[in-house]
């Protein structure tokens, strides 16, 4: 137990050492995540001349959280895995007593403590600069709020680590992560709340993955109705069936890589 | 004990062709075509705890894809394998504990940060304590002669220092077998030299088992006592270096400078095979056996300035076996 603390700490310091080396990339990477507040305009500006459900503040507060589970939830293991795979540095991973996913997720973790602060900063100027939009969550709802973003991050983790096991069979297994994120973008509530969709089109996302990645929590924070039980329940099982397909796939691959040369 | 056994060891690979060309292209995408290629084929040895020993071939003869079936990170295609008393392919921890493999293309140090950060990590992995961390990084700094460069990022170091470092991170958890594929690549010749020194060094202070390849014949003969030879994924050779050498170079080289520079080479050929004249510089290579015989001859009736024996550079001999392709 102790030797798995160390470990854990160990991955999680150095990880974060690695992670603040790039502190200009670092930025550019939080403002690269921006598009929720481009989109918060188009959608303030438009709920001004119509009917959307959601009036103009309510819209900015839902964008704004768009944003902030976005920077919790960013991943980027398809590219770092297909690389490794390519370039045959998953061979010395391989020779170690440790699974390889372990550097992966280590990494992700401290990157989301490198650019907390940004994060934050840029919420607070937000607030600033748009004052009416300020709101103090339910504590319930933010209660809540925290491991749904937790599991979020885990179902987006899990999803693009498993298509990047693809790397094994095909070399450029980012491009399913590219089509995948097509549907990511305009079914988990990124481009605007589901609100907008027809109801027979929400009833359906509802048993797809993508809700609960991001209109999920977001929802939550801003207050908005959701089925919280439901949608837990949908999203750890999304989780455990990932995982298992996950789990198999890189045995198969492994056995796969080891066949073509390592 | 034998700490590696390798029985009637092969592997072979599916390659896919393509013809050049669109033709081909759209060939290879809509029905590939797979070959198979025979890597390793029927390759057995024994090495004991504690032995130094060189793997030798040309290039793409099949001593990496052995070095990698030795340690776990492709299955055989048939025979048997064992390291320190493990089947590598199952990757077990009590066995990857044991072993260590560094390639000299392919680092595994992260590149931005201190060379420090990484060995915390590996130190991490193979649950190193502290205290213990800090006495094998001492004692491998010292070995390494590495001081004050294990806290500049990796990036800033030579390629030297990198390779002793990334040597460091191989062998913090001090593995009982060592397999080094071309752990000298590309350094310069200082940089060699302490390199092969610390592994010699590392292998009387631990007993350690070392496996090595390289195309720097120096590495060889400075390290290895034993050699193993693969041509075309067939054992060629297995045993002493200097045997090697005395059935496959059973010559000398002998180099004269001559007082008269107008020596004909018709009269230097009854001394031995003309390799080069340059002035009064002449090279002559002679069978071991008339070795005496020919240099006496010659300080008897040549007026020699003076005259050196030497072995031919193990490169050339080595070469030879390969291009003869057949050990007898």
């Amino acid at each position: 137990m102790k030797k798995l603390l160390k470990k854990i700490t160990t991955f999680l310091s150095v990880y974060y050492a690695y992670m603040v080396e790039y502190r200009a990339e670092l930025i550019l990477w939080v403002l690269s995540g921006s598009l929720p507040l481009i989109l918060m305009g188009v959608w303030i500006q438009a709920a001004q001349g119509g009917q959307f459900g959601l009036s103009p503040v309510e819209f900015a507060r839902y964008f704004l959280a768009v944003f902030l589970i976005r920077q919790f939830t960013v991943v980027w293991v398809v590219w770092e895995f297909e690389r490794e795979v390519v370039e045959g540095k998953l061979s010395p991973r391989l020779l170690q007593p440790v699974d390889p996913v372990w550097h992966h997720v280590a990494a992700h973790l401290a990157e989301r403590a490198a650019r907390l602060p940004f994060s934050l900063f840029l919420v607070g100027l937000f607030f600033l600069l748009y004052p009416q939009s300020f709101w103090i969550p339910h504590w319930f709802n933010l209660l809540l709020f925290i491991p749904a973003v937790a599991i979020a991050f885990v179902l987006r983790f899990l999803t693009q680590y498993t298509f990047a096991i693809f790397a094994f069979w095909t070399e450029r297994a980012s491009a399913i992560e590219q089509f995948w994120f097509l549907f990511y973008l305009f079914l988990s509530g990124m481009i605007g709340p589901l609100e907008l969709f027809p109801e027979g089109v929400r009833n359906f996302l509802a048993w797809t993955p993508f809700p609960y990645m991001i209109y999920f929590p977001a929802s939550l924070i801003v207050g908005l109705p959701v089925n919280v039980g439901q949608s837990f329940a949908a999203i750890i099982g999304w989780c455990v069936i990932f995982f298992i397909i996950n789990r198999w796939l890189w045995k198969k691959g492994l056995k796969k890589y080891s066949g073509m040369g390592a | 004990m034998t700490v590696i056994l390798v029985e009637n060891l092969s592997k072979v690979y599916p390659v896919a062709d393509k013809e050049a060309g669109l033709r081909g292209t759209l060939l290879h995408f809509f029905r590939r075509k797979y070959r198979s290629i025979k890597a390793v084929e029927d390759v057995s040895f024994q090495i004991q705890p504690g032995e130094v020993v060189g793997f030798l071939g040309p290039n793409g003869a099949g001593k990496t894809t052995t070095l990698k079936m030795l340690t776990g990170l492709i299955h055989p295609s048939s025979g048997n394998v064992r390291v320190a008393g493990h089947v590598p392919f199952n990757r077990r921890p009590a066995f990857l504990e044991k072993i260590t493999l560094v390639m000299g293309q392919k680092q595994q140090l992260l590149w931005d940060l201190p060379a420090l950060d990484s060995l915390r990590i590996n130190a991490a992995v193979y649950g190193i304590s502290d205290r213990e961390f800090k006495r094998r990084v001492g004692e491998l700094t010292e070995m390494l002669s590495l001081e004050a460069k294990l806290n500049q990022p990796v990036r800033k170091l030579s390629l030297g220092e990198r390779m002793k470092a990334e040597l460091m991170a191989a062998l913090l958890h001090q593995p009982q077998v060592l397999f080094l594929d071309e752990p000298t690549l590309g350094l310069d010749v200082n940089a060699q030299v302490s390199v092969r020194e610390f592994l010699r060094e590392y292998n009387q202070r631990y007993q350690a088992t070392i496996l090595l390849t390289s195309h720097y014949m120096a590495d060889i003969t400075a390290l290895c006592d034993r050699v193993l030879l693969i041509h075309q994924g067939h054992l060629i050779y297995d045993g002493g270096l200097a045997e090697l050498l005395e059935q496959f170079a059973p010559y000398r080289e002998v180099k004269l400078e001559l007082a008269c520079p107008e020596c004909e080479t018709a009269v230097l050929e009854s001394y031995g095979e003309v390799e080069s004249i340059a002035g009064r510089e002449v090279r002559l290579i002679v069978r071991r056996d008339q070795l005496t015989q020919s240099v006496a001859r010659l300080l008897a009736e040549l007026e020699v300035l003076d005259l050196t024996v030497t072995d031919p550079p193990i490169e050339e001999v080595i070469g030879r076996v390969f291009r003869s392709g057949v050990v007898a």
